[in-house]
């Protein structure tokens, strides 16, 4: 069929529309993340800081040889792994056992369900804030349980100690966001379909031979992407640690986000903050990508 | 070598909600009992109960002489195909097949031969890498019987195995099933609420209504002497006509006909009579009984024409199927009903009246 020039086709007029009601979005986008992440790309080869009286003078790739050799940036970026690793793996394993118990059918459950999201739904300051008295050495619950168990004699400064610190931290995050993934597991469970517990049952199964062969593998994208959506949030970790260490004692529990805002923030060191941004966005954003690409191998898998 | 007995099995959850009430009935090696029965009829909770998904408030269920009734399901040695095939989605065909097997301990080489004959008879040797979520209905299907009959059960169960195919593949793979089981020396208890599967599958049938036994005799009877109301009424299509009748004597009144009452019915007050709309015809000189009626609904089913006729002086309606050849004209009709036809149900209890004549 012929068409008179200048006249969309149905198709081309369906695509016009398309593009008009995303651009606000996309607008929105491009202005609160890619500028922002574009400008910290830019500011990272400046240096910005006191001592340029805070004017930026082009320093190529300066800031990145000082990172390289920056003892405390590796220390941070250890003690964020570390965290990182401790917190998501105890996460993973309580929230399973969680969601295991709350998929059983029990009088109360929906109460129990409830209940067991608080954790998670409550601001992480105050969270912070209780677990800081809870390990607190004098009038702390912990050491009080411990006293009275005769497991120690004396109150420990969990919190000053930098053998101990980083486990106070990891504690009060797994209390808090293990509900979290619990939630997001319970609703993987709950699709996987009683028939095939019961054909394996039929088949001579053990509940711990389904747990490993049928629960596990048809769990396993909800586990991927709980345990992405935690790296991602376990790795960019501030609001506890600021609240309850500070990132101390003696940087025993400083973060990389805990590093960067004392860098921009107190130090007024932008060139150099911009630069510790762009790397940690560049690892963070890899792993990512990485953790997505093996959940679309699972998925593909699966169907 | 391993009949299937239930002996008096109930199932209650409540005091209310009792799905399954008395069931006794044994199903010999190599027979097919088809559980039939309109859904809430306890044909479920049955099968549950024999594969020991749940377990039985009362009585006792044995495989072979032995009580399996306090028995774990995979202790019964029972290979059971559900309605949904509950294959595996993570597994590829062969593991499906191979589960239980692999459960069971058996030599992996002893399982490859066993699969490779299963699935040999069941034409599935090129699917054997694929996962369940890459096959068709009827391939799902027969995963599903494959990883059934590869486990040499003690039992067969099948709950409602054709319900999820189309209704062409339905009867195709119903001709399957009957082949395939023909061959297998198990009892095979089977759940459906199509009769037709029913019908041709099964040497028994049990019917089922509200948890009770209604009848447990071959399709055959089923079909020719309904032992109630319910059976007479739930099977065959077009349903069986049930015309509530009052008595007089020996005769029933159908408006202004007499019939002729059975011996067993005389002392009966009301009584139920029941023709299939397939054995009602056009009138033919000499036939015993006639009634006149009015053609309301004529509806053609291709190879008959279903008509449904308000009977003269009655508020009740007939209904019969009349082939092709058998041609009426105009709104008036007449129609005879063969006496050797009829069934009789006390319209009291709803059961079988006794006809000494045959």
């Amino acid at each position: 069929m012929l068409k008179s020039p200048g006249k969309l086709n149905l198709q081309q007029q369906e695509q016009r529309t398309g593009w008009l009601l995303l651009a606000p979005a996309l607008l929105l986008l491009l202005l609160v993340y890619v500028y922002p992440i574009l400008r910290s790309f830019w500011l990272s080869f400046y240096s910005q800081n006191l001592g340029t009286e805070l004017k930026p003078l082009f320093a190529g790739l300066d800031n990145y040889q000082r990172m390289a050799i920056d003892g405390r940036f590796w220390e941070s970026l250890a003690n964020t792994s570390f965290f990182t690793l401790v917190s998501v793996t105890l996460e993973l394993g309580l929230g399973l056992g969680m969601a295991l118990v709350l998929n059983q059918a029990f009088r109360g459950r929906g109460v129990v369900r409830t209940v067991a999201l608080l954790p998670w739904a409550l601001p992480t300051a105050l969270i912070a804030t209780t677990w800081t008295w809870i390990f607190n050495d004098q009038f702390g619950v912990w050491n009080d349980l411990l006293q009275r168990l005769g497991l120690i004699q004396t109150g420990v400064n969990w919190l000053g100690d930098p053998g101990w610190a980083i486990w106070t931290v990891i504690a009060a995050d797994v209390w808090k966001t293990t509900p979290f993934i619990a939630i997001l597991l319970l609703a993987g469970l709950q699709s996987i379909s009683a028939d095939f517990y019961e054909a394996h049952a039929l088949d001579g199964a053990s509940p711990i031979q389904s747990f490993f062969q049928i629960t596990l593998p048809l769990l396993l994208p909800q586990i991927v992407i709980a345990a992405l959506f935690r790296f991602a949030q376990a790795f960019g970790i501030f609001d506890l640690v600021q609240v309850m260490t500070g990132g101390g004692p003696g940087g025993a529990t400083e973060t990389v986000s805990i590093y960067i805002y004392a860098t921009i923030m107190r130090y007024l060191d932008f060139g150099y903050g911009a630069a510790l941004v762009v790397v940690t966005f560049a690892g963070l954003g890899l792993a990512v990508l990485l953790g997505a690409w093996s959940l679309s191998q699972l998925r593909r898998g699966a169907s | 070598m391993a009949k299937l007995e239930l002996q008096n099995l109930s199932k209650s959850y409540s005091a209310k909600v009792t799905p399954l009430k008395q069931l006794s009935l044994s199903v010999e090696d190599g027979e097919f009992l088809t559980l039939l029965g309109p859904s809430g009829c306890g044909k479920s909770t049955t099968l549950r109960l024999i594969a020991g998904l749940e377990p039985p408030t009362q009585g006792e269920i044995r495989i072979g002489g032995r009580d399996v009734t306090q028995s774990l399901p995979g202790e019964r040695n029972i290979a059971m195909v559900f309605q949904s095939y509950a294959l595996y989605p993570h597994m590829s065909v062969y593991d499906n097949i191979a589960s239980g097997l692999k459960l069971r301990r058996v030599a992996s080489s002893e399982i490859r031969r066993q699969i490779s004959e299963v699935s040999l008879f069941l034409g599935l040797e090129n699917l054997m890498q694929r996962r369940p979520g890459q096959l068709s209905g009827g391939q799902r299907q027969r995963v599903a019987l494959a990883r059934a009959l590869v486990r040499r059960p003690d039992v067969f169960l099948l709950d409602e195995p054709l319900s999820n195919l189309d209704a062409l593949l339905r009867e195709q793979v119903r001709a399957e099933l009957k082949q395939i089981f023909s061959q297998q020396n198990a009892p095979i208890v089977y759940v459906t609420h199509d009769q037709t599967e029913a019908m041709t599958l099964s040497s028994r049938v049990a019917v089922l209504n509200d948890g009770l036994l209604q009848q447990l005799d071959s399709p055959r009877r089923i079909y020719s002497r309904p032992a109630n109301r319910f059976v007479a009424g739930f099977i065959g299509t077009p349903q069986m006509n049930l015309l509530h009748l009052d008595c007089n004597r020996s005769c029933a009144m159908l408006g202004q006909y007499k019939i002729p009452l059975p011996v067993g019915a005389r002392s009966l007050s009301e009584v139920i009579l029941g023709i299939r709309p397939e054995h009602v015809r056009l009138v033919r000189p000499g036939d015993p009984i006639v009634i006149q009626g009015e053609v309301v609904v004529v509806e053609n089913l291709g190879m008959s024409d279903l008509l449904t006729v308000r009977v003269e002086g009655k508020p009740e309606f007939v209904r019969t199927m009349l082939s092709p050849d058998q041609s009426w004209s105009g709104k008036s009709i007449k129609l005879s009903i063969p006496p050797e036809m009829i069934h009789w149900f006390d319209a009291q209890t709803g059961n079988r009246v006794s006809d000494a004549t045959r």
